[in-house]
């Protein structure tokens, strides 16, 4: 039986050249599996490997989150539900809660906006377009960990650069770590140095599918450039507008490195755990030596929802905000 | 090769979509407060990064001082943040250059191929599939990460290079952007000479279609090795401090040297961002096209 199957593939290797008369058939019965498969073949890889490593382990965080981890045993019990009991009694966890929605809120609400604004102002014709896009863009393409380590210092208590800002006009420091809202505003604006230009430049590109009679008319109509940018632009390019709420709040909500790097690498957040994240309480129950995978899929999952739920609340906001300025 | 030149005729340039700036119509010049809005705004964008390469050429006992004008030390913190071996920073950024060139040749590889095949080839399913692929684009996978950790753990991959290399091989904003592109910039006649001429379907993707669409493709190349050089979380995850990425490094060096040797760490955070800045300065044109044509990355 081996033999035979050893042997299949050298002969299959030389039909062609047996039936070397009549290829025509071959390369036609060919030709079909080819128009009918490839297709499939095509697509599969991106399939298969999504499924694994992308879809797989975020469905199977629901099933790690019923069960009790023993660190020591390497041995997992079934809990049923008790992650998610003592969870919401776990008064850390809220704490990360209230600081992600609070970072979140701080730093996507004037990011949006200023983005929006300095759209309006690329959108015209000018000098050293590129030079000024690239300009407003760069902070995208640095890294966050030392964007972290670079705003630490930036917001330092003692010597840090805003506190001696603050100070030539006569401001006492801020404590930019012990002051919880110091410390969401401090992460908040690194996030918004880096990601203000990006989705200036996404909103650009839907400002530059706007047809300019549009514009025309309306200053026939004695409309001022104010008026025209919130009752022409912005309703007009409503769909990329909503596509950014939604990409913020997935992201937002997942922030982990920008608060990490800030307080200087620590998981903790700071020494009450002003600014310590979900995320970054999910990896201190999970990775810094507790191994609790089952509480920390369970958090994982309720940030899950926590995203779902306000992307749709987002979504509503935005959507019946922007309609209102088209009246 | 021989396909393309049998069919000069068809192989003309992709029509690339043309938005706004429509002959005619004219855009608004910028009034001088226009300017002076907008360089103020790359002024803030630009400091904090030329800052940090200033602390970087200073001595430590002039980390604080202002104004912020450089100093002579930049090699010299370079090579003491070179030596510190818990940081292994050199080791780090070959680590993370290889990361991302394998990451990027592969997803510019299947993203293409599903792309070609999504927009121009016709087969039960097609679109379901595509909603699919749209929809994994809002997934946020990190959430994920538990379980996933625990399959490398299974598979024996903590603490090795394909641990942050296989889960990212693909991207559904990959291949949803190569089919948008595949859409404009490949003709149906194109693909249809190409059969009557005998080519395979594979042929026709690898002669006709990859080659027209290389710009997509560097875009796409671009932004994904930036993706993959500044990615955090996961490397901290999975791998350990004797195999770290140039991220880690830069995470080892700020726990350890954060009170002490600003002047190293910040020699770390410039070495660790200058590549991207050259390709930022050589491909920026691009790169920004990418962005504005709805390039979304969260």
């Amino acid at each position: 039986m081996s033999s035979t199957v050893g042997a299949a593939p050298p002969r299959r290797a030389a039909t062609p050249a047996r039936h070397r008369p009549q290829p025509r058939r071959s390369s036609y019965r060919l030709g079909r599996w080819d128009l009918k498969y490839s297709p499939y073949l095509y697509v599969a890889p991106f399939f298969v490997l999504f499924g694994i490593f992308g879809l797989f382990p975020l469905l199977y965080t629901v099933y790690v989150s019923l069960f009790d981890y023993e660190l020591l045993s390497g041995t997992r019990e079934f809990a049923g539900l008790e992650n998610y009991r003592v969870l919401l009694a776990d008064a850390q966890f809220w704490n990360a809660a209230y600081n992600t929605v609070g970072i979140f809120v701080l730093s996507t609400v004037p990011q949006l906006i200023v983005a929006l604004l300095l759209a309006n102002l690329l959108n015209r014709q000018m000098r050293g377009r590129t030079l000024l896009r690239m300009g407003i863009v760069v902070p995208n393409i640095t890294s966050v960990a030392a964007v972290g380590i670079i705003f630490a210092l930036i917001f330092a208590d003692r010597y840090g650069l805003v506190n001696w800002l603050l100070g030539t006009v006569g401001i006492d420091p801020v404590a930019w770590r012990d002051n919880r809202y110091a410390s969401w505003l401090a992460i908040a604006f690194m996030v918004d140095w880096r990601w203000t230009g990006y989705n200036a430049l996404i909103y650009l590109g839907a400002m530059q599918a706007i047809p300019r009679d549009l514009y025309e008319s309306a200053s026939l109509d004695g409309a001022s450039a104010w008026r025209q940018f919130w009752q022409i632009t912005v309703p007009l390019i409503r769909p990329t507008i909503l596509f950014t709420v939604i990409i913020s709040t997935i992201g937002g909500f997942q922030i982990f490195t920008e608060p990490l790097m800030y307080g200087h690498g620590m998981v903790r957040g700071g020494a009450e755990h002003e600014f310590q994240t979900l995320a970054m309480y999910i990896y201190e129950q999970t990775f810094t030596g507790n191994a609790e995978y089952g509480y920390g899929a369970a958090m994982s999952w309720l940030l899950f929802l926590m995203i779902i739920i306000f992307a749709l609340i987002n979504f509503a906001l935005v959507r019946r905000s922007v309609k209102g300025e088209q009246k | 090769m021989t396909t393309t030149q049998a069919l000069p005729r068809s192989v003309t340039p992709p029509p690339r979509a043309r938005r706004g700036r429509t002959p005619g119509a004219r855009l608004w010049e910028a009034s001088p407060l226009t300017y002076l809005a907008l360089i103020l705004g790359c002024v803030l964008s630009v400091f904090p990064i030329v800052w940090s390469f200033i602390i970087a050429s200073r001595d430590n006992s002039a980390v604080y001082d202002m104004p912020p004008t450089p100093g002579g030390m930049l090699f010299e913190n370079i090579d003491r943040m070179l030596a510190n071996e818990d940081a292994a920073f050199l080791y780090g950024l070959v680590n993370s250059a290889v990361v991302s060139t394998i990451v990027t040749v592969s997803v510019i590889f299947f993203s293409s191929l599903a792309g070609f095949a999504l927009a121009k080839l016709r087969f039960r399913g097609r679109n379901g599939l595509l909603l699919v692929i749209v929809l994994t684009m809002m997934v946020p996978t990190q959430l994920g990460i538990i379980p996933l950790y625990l399959m490398m753990v299974e598979l024996e991959w903590t603490g090795t290079l394909q641990a942050v290399i296989v889960p990212f091989l693909v991207q559904g904003f990959g291949v949803f952007m190569m089919r948008q592109y595949a859409l404009a910039a490949v003709s149906d006649e194109l693909i249809e000479a190409a059969r009557l001429d005998g080519c395979s379907t594979w042929r026709i993707y690898w002669n006709v279609v990859l080659p027209a669409l290389r710009p997509a493709a560097a875009v796409l190349g671009l932004l994904t090795f930036m993706q993959t050089w500044n990615e955090f979380l996961w490397p901290f995850v999975v791998l350990t401090p004797d195999t770290p990425t140039v991220q880690y490094s830069l995470k080892i060096l700020s726990s350890g040297l954060y009170q002490t040797d600003y002047t190293a760490l910040f020699a770390g955070t410039a070495l660790a961002t200058l590549p991207l800045l050259v390709v930022f300065l050589v491909f920026g044109r691009q790169i920004i096209g990418g962005i504005m044509e709805g390039a979304v990355k969260s």
